[in-house]
């Protein structure tokens, strides 16, 4: 499943902030998360994730510092600052409007809804 | 899975090290940003070989994923917009150790600075105060208060070798004394006024002591064409970075005085005495680390202006040259004329080197060479009349050592001039290459100097230290 490119890059704040609020990371392992909660249907372009990470630094809601992994190549990672915090708040409270109106509309149109929800992350087998 | 850090094949890092200048090259995406982004190629490289994949494959599907390298950079702009304005901070060109270089280099620099803004003020130390009596001192040894400055600095950036430290240092030496040694009749007690030999000096040590911060700024690639090609570009961009730097400084200067005026100070003692002097002498430092720090900032000033002012020198000479035809009107031969022709051969010269050196030697001759050769041509033509006038009519005004100097300077610009038109009409008919007019002009270089250092050590015992 492809999802379009707008919904890709409006949730991306909430999506990376969230992960960073699991702990701190840094772009690599932010992406490999993406990919397990969207059980692979969240592909984003890895490069682009990179200006999301800045900007969202230039905002102050998060923080970068360089640090030497364990490889010993020097490694930029991300923490979520407060305000950050209180952005995916914000941001969860938007997104849960938008998930409740959707719900509404879809339960009043009785149309016939995809078993699978993200978490179960197991892709439909073909021809099921 | 390995460890990431683990280095790729040989094959594999050069590929990751193409990649990396590739991304480099985007002005929107910063050193920093590409060591990011390296770390994640690197990451996706090795958990795809633990997978499995052959280090080139792995290479070029972690690539693949990473995205469209424009679509990348455009999305890098549109978060760092202000990155396409090249900022003038002096970020250093690689994260991690060079940074420390790049402090120290500022360092250094600043420094030096103070010591070229204190040096002009240690001969008051020894009673030689700045005023009209000592005047002559001053507009003579002025390149000597700083230059040696500058060669030093060049001579710790590139760790010179001692062999050439000492011919610098020599040349230096020899400077002072010729500078010094001879005693110069006092201008205002000269046959020709305003024409002493003691002028011609201050003019010409400059020029030929330029030659020994060259080879320093030149480090061990002054033999090469390209050394050469880079300290004509280093001159040029000096000297953009000199003049908006002196701007900058009357500004200051209005507002200093400005304020100061209101609560009844006169600042001009101060100004004259320190401000001036220190200030242009510590700029010439300042300006030069600017142009080796941030060589990208207003790098392409030089050539910009060049563009701009070629076709219109080019229309000017053409139109002057059509009107004297035209009208049949002579030059007519007042004493500066000379110098005024020079002037005028010294900038079609700029305007040359300047759009030579940042021409690329590969690409095909195009409108914009036509014209420079039309501005070539035409002042030749411009200074062939004026310098026809002149020697009809030279034993009438007599060889002063002025005369004498800036018809030197006329002959030899007048030769550089008429080989490069010569190699240029060549390139345009696809006779010659471009990089002959090139190394033409590297090579003349060091006639300049010479002719300046002839003018400073030969003239004064030619003409009698008039």
């Amino acid at each position: 499943m492809e999802i379009n490119k707008d919904l890709i890059s409006a949730s991306s704040t909430p999506i990376v902030l969230a992960i960073l609020t699991e702990e701190d990371s840094y772009g690599y392992a932010i992406l490999k998360r993406v990919r397990e909660l969207s059980g692979g249907r969240m592909e984003w372009t890895d490069g682009m994730l990179y200006p999301v990470l800045h900007r969202l630094e230039r905002l102050g809601h998060v923080e970068a510092r360089w640090e030497v992994a364990e490889s010993g190549r020097r490694r930029k990672y991300y923490r979520i600052t407060s305000r950050g915090l209180a952005q995916l708040v914000e941001e969860r409270r938007q997104w849960q409007a938008v998930d409740a109106t959707l719900r509404g509309i879809w339960q009043a149109l009785f149309l016939p809804v995809p078993a699978n929800h993200p978490a179960s992350a197991v892709p439909l087998p073909q021809g099921a | 899975m390995p460890s990431p850090g683990d280095a790729a094949s040989p094959s594999v890092e050069e590929q990751i090290a193409q990649w990396r200048s590739y991304l480099g090259r985007r002005q929107a995406i910063h050193s920093v940003d590409v060591a990011e982004l390296e770390d994640h190629l690197r990451e996706q490289i090795a958990v795809l070989a633990g997978a499995g994949l052959a280090p080139d494959e792995a290479f070029l599907v972690a690539v693949k994923r990473m995205g469209d390298l424009d679509a990348l950079s455009r999305e890098f702009a549109r978060e760092h917009s202000d990155r396409l304005w090249k900022q003038l901070v002096v970020v250093p060109s690689d994260s991690g150790e060079p940074r420390a270089r790049v402090r120290t280099d500022a360092i250094v620099a600043f420094c030096l600075a103070v010591a070229a803004a204190l040096a002009i003020k240690v001969p008051a130390l020894f009673g030689i105060q700045m005023d009209d009596q000592n005047a002559g001192f001053y507009a003579r040894n002025l390149s000597l208060f700083v230059l040696p400055l500058l060669t030093g600095y060049f001579v710790w950036k590139r760790r010179l070798g001692t062999s050439t430290l000492r011919w610098l240092a020599v040349a230096f030496v020899a400077a002072g004394v010729f500078a010094n040694v001879y005693p110069f009749t006092p201008s205002g007690e000269s046959d020709f006024p305003g024409a002493s030999t003691e002028a011609l000096t201050a003019l010409h040590l400059p020029i030929a002591l330029w030659l020994a911060v060259g080879i320093a700024y030149a480090g061990g690639r002054w033999s090469q064409v390209g050394g050469r090609m880079d300290f004509i570009r280093f001159s040029g961009e000096l000297f953009i970075y000199y003049v908006l730097i002196a701007l900058g400084g009357g500004v200051l200067t209005g507002f200093m005085a400005m304020i100061f005026q209101a609560i009844g100070i006169d600042i001009e003692p101060f100004f004259e005495s320190w401000l001036l002097p220190c200030g242009a002498m510590g700029a010439i430092i300042v300006a030069s680390w600017l142009v080796e720090a941030k060589q990208s900032v207003i790098e392409n000033m030089a050539p910009v202006l060049t563009r701009l002012f070629s076709p219109l020198f080019a229309a000017v000479l053409v139109a002057f040259l059509g009107t004297s035809l035209w009208t049949g009107r002579g030059v007519d031969i007042e004493r500066d004329v000379l110098i005024a022709f020079d002037l005028l051969l010294v900038v079609v010269l700029g305007l040359l080197l300047y759009s030579i050196s940042a021409r690329d030697p590969r690409s095909p001759p195009g409108a914009f060479d036509v014209v420079q050769v039309v501005l070539v041509v035409s002042a030749l033509l411009a200074d062939a009349v004026a310098l026809w006038a002149i020697a009809a009519r030279i034993t009438e005004f007599g060889f002063s050592p002025n005369r004498v100097a800036a018809l030197g300077e006329n002959v030899i610009l007048l030769v550089n001039l008429a080989w490069s038109a010569v190699l240029y009409i060549r390139f345009l008919r696809r006779q010659g290459s471009f990089t002959d007019l090139e190394r033409w002009q590297t090579d003349y270089l060091p006639v300049y100097a010479v002719w300046a250092a002839i003018v400073v050590i030969v003239f004064p015992l030619v003409f009698g230290y008039n």
